[in-house]
């Protein structure tokens, strides 16, 4: 345990598994699994979800279907621009309707900060676009590593308080799937869009609730479970979830996706909603 | 039931070194430490390994095996091909003593830093009372085995030699989390996991619990719940309101 | 030869398993600087391996058990033999060492009441075994590697250095004990087997907490460091070993794949309705059961099957025969030709029990033979065979201090003798640990703190251990051997077949004629030994470290042959085909294994010469612990005349 490092003067600037002093083995990576197989799913998956998302979220059509289906992408409509289909706005209209400014950018930006400061997506972005590593194992291409200790992703800290905006939108998404039910004609109704807006939230708040903030914040801090019976229980419910959170965090993007497909597609008279009740 | 296997086996010191190319009998039902010790009574009287327990209990046997980092006494060799290659490396994140032994002694200074477990000065033995519910967080990271694998795969380390002084590794940084849990220690070590054992140059990229032979969700159950802990006494944004005008006056 | 590294210590402890480390944490706590050489990485002994528990009579979870109780538990398990002193210690201050556990960070399972929670064992009369899952032996290691972290700590801040009074020499081996000219410990040597370079320990007290003997057998649960080292090592100092027949054989070993050979399989499969058959797929133990236990165990395969489920109307199955038993059923099963492919017999759960019932009940077990052997324990049965498993017998020690015979030579843990007689209680090796790994820190700070002058280490001494190491790079061939010995054996070909030797001639069933021949190819691989040559240069080789701890291993396994031959009886971890009863004229004596020096006597391996001793006679009050018909059973009726029942010459 006492061997000191020797200097190789032909090693001396070599970098990570190349220092000197560790095994010479040439090869940077001796993998031979198809590591990047997973990271490549990530950027594709992500990809389509930021594209799919960015030409929605500026598309200002299609968002309100049925007088009564709100895409979540839309949600709350907030913009004055809303007014363009009756019932979309819950919530009240108060921002200028510009084609820059998406009908829902009270809670966009939030949740895409949401999604962005996530401890799941932060995992896959930094392997899949920042290759900080791209696979375990596998150098990273870097020639420093300050991991999140300075700004920007020092901010990566302040994911708690995203999971708290996270909560009040996963609880007006909510509300538009209920309201959903109530057709301004035909009274309660159930379509099969209802049926898809009610799975997208239940989705979503598996995502929030299953956040590592929130299962910190409902019991985690705690050191003595035994003395806060609820608050453990609350936290051993949390943790089973947790454990599938990466997992709910592609389920509701699919769920996003697909969900506002139908709306988009029955809004524009492409489909039509089937009516199971009423 | 046996074959001839191939293998390629590193050998060298600190002053160099190459891949080396061996057949060796393999038999049913063996894991790659078997094989490495036929080599060494019938090849290679001298090729260096570290072991001792042969089942996965005591984390001596820590080495690569086609570029991942694992246990050579719990990887059968059933799981690879009879045709396939199979490479042997020491651990590439520290230095190289001889062959597949490293010099591991980062860590045990590493360890050596974490201020260890304080209990209430005037607690009595035979008195400690504590709840199975309020232990259980603290005994998943006893069960670590010190097989070092994880400090070995995090990148923070393995691709940043310079990063070896700032940065404790989540072996150590799962320690201050087991004591930060402990439901009878009274020591903070939440400020020092940040300033002085690199909590923040973790990026949770989970690699750690991806090699971890005893399934120890490090990063789930130790790093983010310290990152979360951190968040609570440092970037809470009124604190850090605060904190930020003070600066700015002083 | 370049300089050798030298260091002065007041207390040096080698082996850093849960004896060493508890020995050294008392010496360092004494004041004294301490040492702790061991020859794998820190945190990595034996220890580690131990899974069930740690016994102490804490009472936690049945308030009747006492010190008392554990005592007797004790005393019957290991037949009476037991150093009565040592086990009386034991029993008294095993709690206390436990509860000093948890102030060091200890986190064992819990009452309901947040008190430690205990589990039951064989041979212990109450839940008594404090534990963490089935990871027992890796939180005693790590609490106490952390303790001494924690004192390294404090030197740091008060001198500055973290090694100012406490320091480990990990991977660093001791191949000789070093004594003054009054034979009194001076020091130890060694080599670091990262670099092969050489080292000098002096030190006036030297504790041995080198673990067991178990390498010397081919099947085996225990780890390559398991070479004896402490216990050749004591005898070449002057110190004698005691009881070294006594080998615990567990019956329920692994035996295939060849990997896994050896590794224990709980006696849990056993307790939980898992059942030994043949390969005639007879349940054969039921044509074992000794005329002792006759009334106690079923006869018939039905009354056994009934027994799992009402215990008190029906006999308990003869599969949970005491351990030597079945060990022996086993061995002769396979003798007579009735054994599966791999030389075991089969141990089968699987038309036992449902699926689903062996995942829960047997969680370990199940990944254990799925990782291991590819065999789906729910599905097919297993094969085991018994496995060398425990050696009660060691270093002979003075039960208060653990100091040997030799002036500053103290021992504890595995490789010190006397505390389990001749069988050994699962659970009461963790507490040995403790409370004489602190006993002997103690000992050795009192020995110390008491010198008026230290030993000095005799150069001559340095000079021939220091040729002696080198020797397997240049051997020199074994004169005066019947021909064998040429220049040019690879030790790992003579370990293999030394393991042989110990398993086939000195396992568990031990015959006379088989225990002399075993003793002739001892005494063949010894003279071989001297030719062995290793290849390569002295930086961390295996080759060479093996040849070194052949020499341990030849010591001991001649001590344990050699005892085993005088010892005409059979009583717990010893069994005499040729003398099967337990015989109380044999209790009373003890085998003392000792070198007796004989000029001009081989220097790599000496001779161990075997003598029989009389036992010290048990203490008035703790005879009268137990009831006199019960000790007419062990004792000569001449040794119960102390006994208040009035023992009758
Ligand atoms: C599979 C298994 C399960 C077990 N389960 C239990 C259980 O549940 N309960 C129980 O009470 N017991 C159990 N035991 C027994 C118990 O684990 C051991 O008896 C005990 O750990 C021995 O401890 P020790 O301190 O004497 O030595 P060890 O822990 O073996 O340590 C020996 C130390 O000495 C060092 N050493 C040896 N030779 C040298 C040398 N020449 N130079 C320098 N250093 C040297 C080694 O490096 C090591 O550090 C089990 C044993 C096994 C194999
Ligand atoms: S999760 Fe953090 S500690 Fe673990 S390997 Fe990744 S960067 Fe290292
Ligand atoms: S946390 Fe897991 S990978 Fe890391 S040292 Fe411990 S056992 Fe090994
Ligand atoms: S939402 Fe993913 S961790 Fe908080
Ligand atoms: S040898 Fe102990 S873990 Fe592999």
């Amino acid at each position: 345990m006492t061997a000191t490092v020797r200097d190789d003067p032909r090693r001396v600037g070599a970098r990570g598994v190349d220092a000197p002093g560790r095994a010479a083995v040439g090869a940077r990576t001796l993998r031979t699994d198809r590591w990047w197989l997973p990271p490549t799913a990530t950027t594709v998956g992500l990809l389509i979800f930021l594209v799919y998302g960015g030409v929605r979220a500026f598309q200002q059509q299609y968002f309100f279907a049925d007088e009564r289906y709100l895409t979540p992408f839309y949600s709350p409509c907030v913009s004055l621009g809303c007014a363009s289909e009756p019932g979309s706005s819950h919530f009240g209209m108060f921002l200028p309707d510009h084609p820059l400014i998406p009908y829902a950018a009270l809670s966009l930006p939030f949740l895409l900060l949401f999604r962005l400061t996530c401890y799941y997506y932060r995992k896959a972005y930094y392997r899949s676009f920042v290759l900080a590593p791209v696979a375990c194992a596998v150098p990273e291409p870097h020639a420093r590593q300050t991991g999140e200790t300075r700004f920007p992703l020092i901010m990566q800290n302040a994911h708690r308080y995203f999971f708290y905006v996270a909560v009040v939108v996963s609880l007006v998404n909510t509300y538009d799937s209920i309201v959903a039910f109530r057709h301004p004609t035909d009274g309660f109704v159930v379509g099969v869009g209802n049926l898809v807006l009610l799975t997208n939230v239940v989705l979503l708040w598996c995502y929030t609730v299953s956040c590592h903030s929130c299962r910190h914040v409902m019991g985690g801090r705690l050191t003595h479970f035994s003395k806060h019976p609820v608050r453990y229980w609350l936290w051993t419910k949390i943790s089973a979830l947790n454990t599938r959170h990466m997992l709910f965090a592609w389920v509701t993007l699919a769920s996003l996706i697909l969900t506002d497909l139908y709306v988009a597609l029955v809004a524009s008279g492409t489909i039509t909603d089937f009516r199971l009740v009423g | 039931m046996s074959y001839p296997g191939q293998f390629r086996v590193w050998r060298g010191d600190a002053d160099g070194g190459a891949l080396v190319d061996f057949e060796v009998e393999v038999n049913e039902g063996e894991v790659v430490l078997d094989v490495l010790h036929r080599l060494q009574a019938t090849q290679t009287p001298d090729l260096a390994v570290r072991w001792n327990c042969k089942a996965g209990k005591c984390g001596s046997c820590s080495a690569e095996i086609n570029g991942r980092p694992r246990l050579l006494c719990m990887t059968r060799m059933s799981v690879f091909e009879q045709s396939e290659v199979v490479t042997i490396t020491p651990m590439r994140t520290f230095p190289v003593i001889r062959d597949l032994v490293t010099d591991v002694s980062f860590n045990y200074a590493k360890a050596r830093e974490i201020p260890s477990f304080t209990p209430p000065a005037d607690l009595a033995p035979g008195d400690y009372r504590m709840a199975q519910a309020d232990v259980e967080r603290s005994q998943e990271f006893r069960k670590c085995i010190e097989c070092f694998l994880c400090q070995d795969t995090c990148h923070v380390v393995r691709d940043h030699e310079e990063n070896k002084e700032s940065f404790a590794g989540p072996r150590f940084l799962m320690r201050i989390a087991e004591l930060e849990m402990h439901p009878l220690d009274v020591a903070d070590r939440v400020p020092a996991a940040q300033e002085e054992h690199g909590l923040g140059r973790c990026n949770i990229t989970k690699c750690c619990t991806e090699v971890c032979p005893e399934g120890i969700k490090i990063t789930d159950n130790a790093l983010i719940p310290m990152k979360e802990r951190v968040a609570d006494q440092r970037y809470d944004p009124l604190v850090w309101l605060g904190r930020t005008i003070s600066r700015r006056r002083g | 030869m370049t300089e050798t590294e030298r260091h002065d210590y007041d207390v040096l402890v080698i082996g850093a398993g849960g004896a060493g480390l508890r020995a050294a944490i008392e010496a360092r706590e004494r004041g004294l600087r301490t040492a702790i050489v061991c020859k794998s990485l820190f945190g990595k002994a034996h220890t580690v391996m131990a899974e069930g528990g740690c016994a102490a009579a804490m009472g936690n979870v049945n308030d009747n058990d006492s010190w008392q109780v554990h005592f007797r538990d004790t005393m019957r398990g290991g037949k009476f033999l037991n150093n009565w002193r040592m086990a009386e210690l034991h029993a008294r201050e095993a709690p206390d060492r436990v509860w000093e556990l948890e102030t060091y960070g200890a986190l064992f399972d819990r009452t309901k009441d947040g008190r430690i929670s205990q589990r039951n064992f064989g041979g212990h009369t109450y839940p008594r075994l404090a534990h963490v899952g089935d990871r027992t032996g890796l939180e005693l290691i790590r609490t106490m590697q952390q303790r001494i972290v924690a004192l390294q700590q404090e030197d740091y801040a008060a001198a500055g250095d973290y090694e100012a009074r406490l320091r480990v020499f990990a991977e660093c081996t001791v191949t000789e004990l070093l004594t003054g000219d009054d034979g009194a410990i001076a020091g130890a040597f060694g080599y670091w087997r990262e670099s092969g370079r050489f080292v000098v320990f002096s030190a006036p007290a030297v504790v041995l907490a080198t673990g067991g003997i178990g390498k010397s057998f081919k099947v085996t649960s225990n780890s390559w460091e398991y070479t004896g080292d402490g216990h050749a090592l004591a005898m070449r100092a002057g110190a004698d070993l005691i009881d070294m027949e006594f080998v615990q054989f567990h019956p329920t070993g692994m035996v295939w794949p060849p990997s896994v050979k050896g590794i224990l399989v709980t006696e849990g499969v056993r307790g939980d309705g898992g059942v030994l058959k043949n390969s005639d797929g007879d349940r054969f133990m039921f044509g074992y059961v000794p005329d002792v236990f006759k009334g106690q165990y079923a006869q018939t395969e039905d009354e056994a099957d009934s027994w799992y489920a009402d215990q008190d109307a029906n006999r308990r199955t003869p599969d949970l025969l005491p351990r030597d038993e079945v060990a022996r059923a086993i061995n002769t099963e396979v003798k007579e030709g009735r054994g599966s492919p791999h030389g075991g017999v089969f141990l089968d759960i699987a038309s036992r029990l449902p699926a689903d019932e062996i995942r829960r009940r047997l969680p370990s077990m199940y990944h254990q033979f799925k990782e291991l052997a590819d065999v789906d324990i729910t599905a097919e049965p297993m094969e085991v065979g018994p496995t060398c498993h425990y050696v009660m017998g060691g270093i002979g020690v003075d039960p208060d201090t653990g100091q040997s015979n030799v002036p500053g030579l103290f021992a504890a843990g595995e490789c010190s003798g006397g505390m389990h007689g001749s069988n050994r209680l699962g659970g009461n090796s963790l507490s040995d640990l403790l409370v004489f790994g602190r006993r002997a820190g103690l000992g050795a700070a009192d020995y110390v703190t008491g010198l008026e002058r230290r030993p000095a280490v005799r150069e001559v001494d340095v000079d021939a251990a220091a040729r002696m190491a080198l020797a397997p790079f240049d051997p020199v061939g074994g004169q005066g051997g019947s021909g064998s010995g040429a220049v040019g054996e690879n030790p790992y070909t003579l370990h293999a077949e030394l393991q042989q030797v110990m398993n086939d001639l000195v396992g568990i069933i031990r015959t006379a004629s088989e225990m002399t021949a075993a003793l002739g190819r001892l005494a063949e691989l010894r003279a071989r030994l001297r030719g062995v040559v290793v290849e390569g240069h002295r930086q961390y080789n295996p080759g060479w470290h093996l040849a070194l701890d052949l020499r341990n291993m030849l010591m001991v396994s001649e001590a344990v042959a050699s005892s085993a031959l005088l010892r005409t009886e059979s009583r717990g971890g010893h069994t005499r085909e040729d003398h099967p009863v337990l015989d109380p004229e044999w209790r009373h004596r003890v085998l003392r294994s000792r070198c007796p020096r004989i000029p001009g006597d081989d220097p790599v391996v000496p001779h161990v010469a075997v003598e029989p001793a009389e036992r010290v006679p048990m203490r008035a009050d703790l005879l009268a612990l137990f009831d006199l018909t019960e000790l007419e059973k062990y004792y000569t009726a001449a040794e119960l005349t102390a006994h208040p029942q009035g023992g009758t010459v």
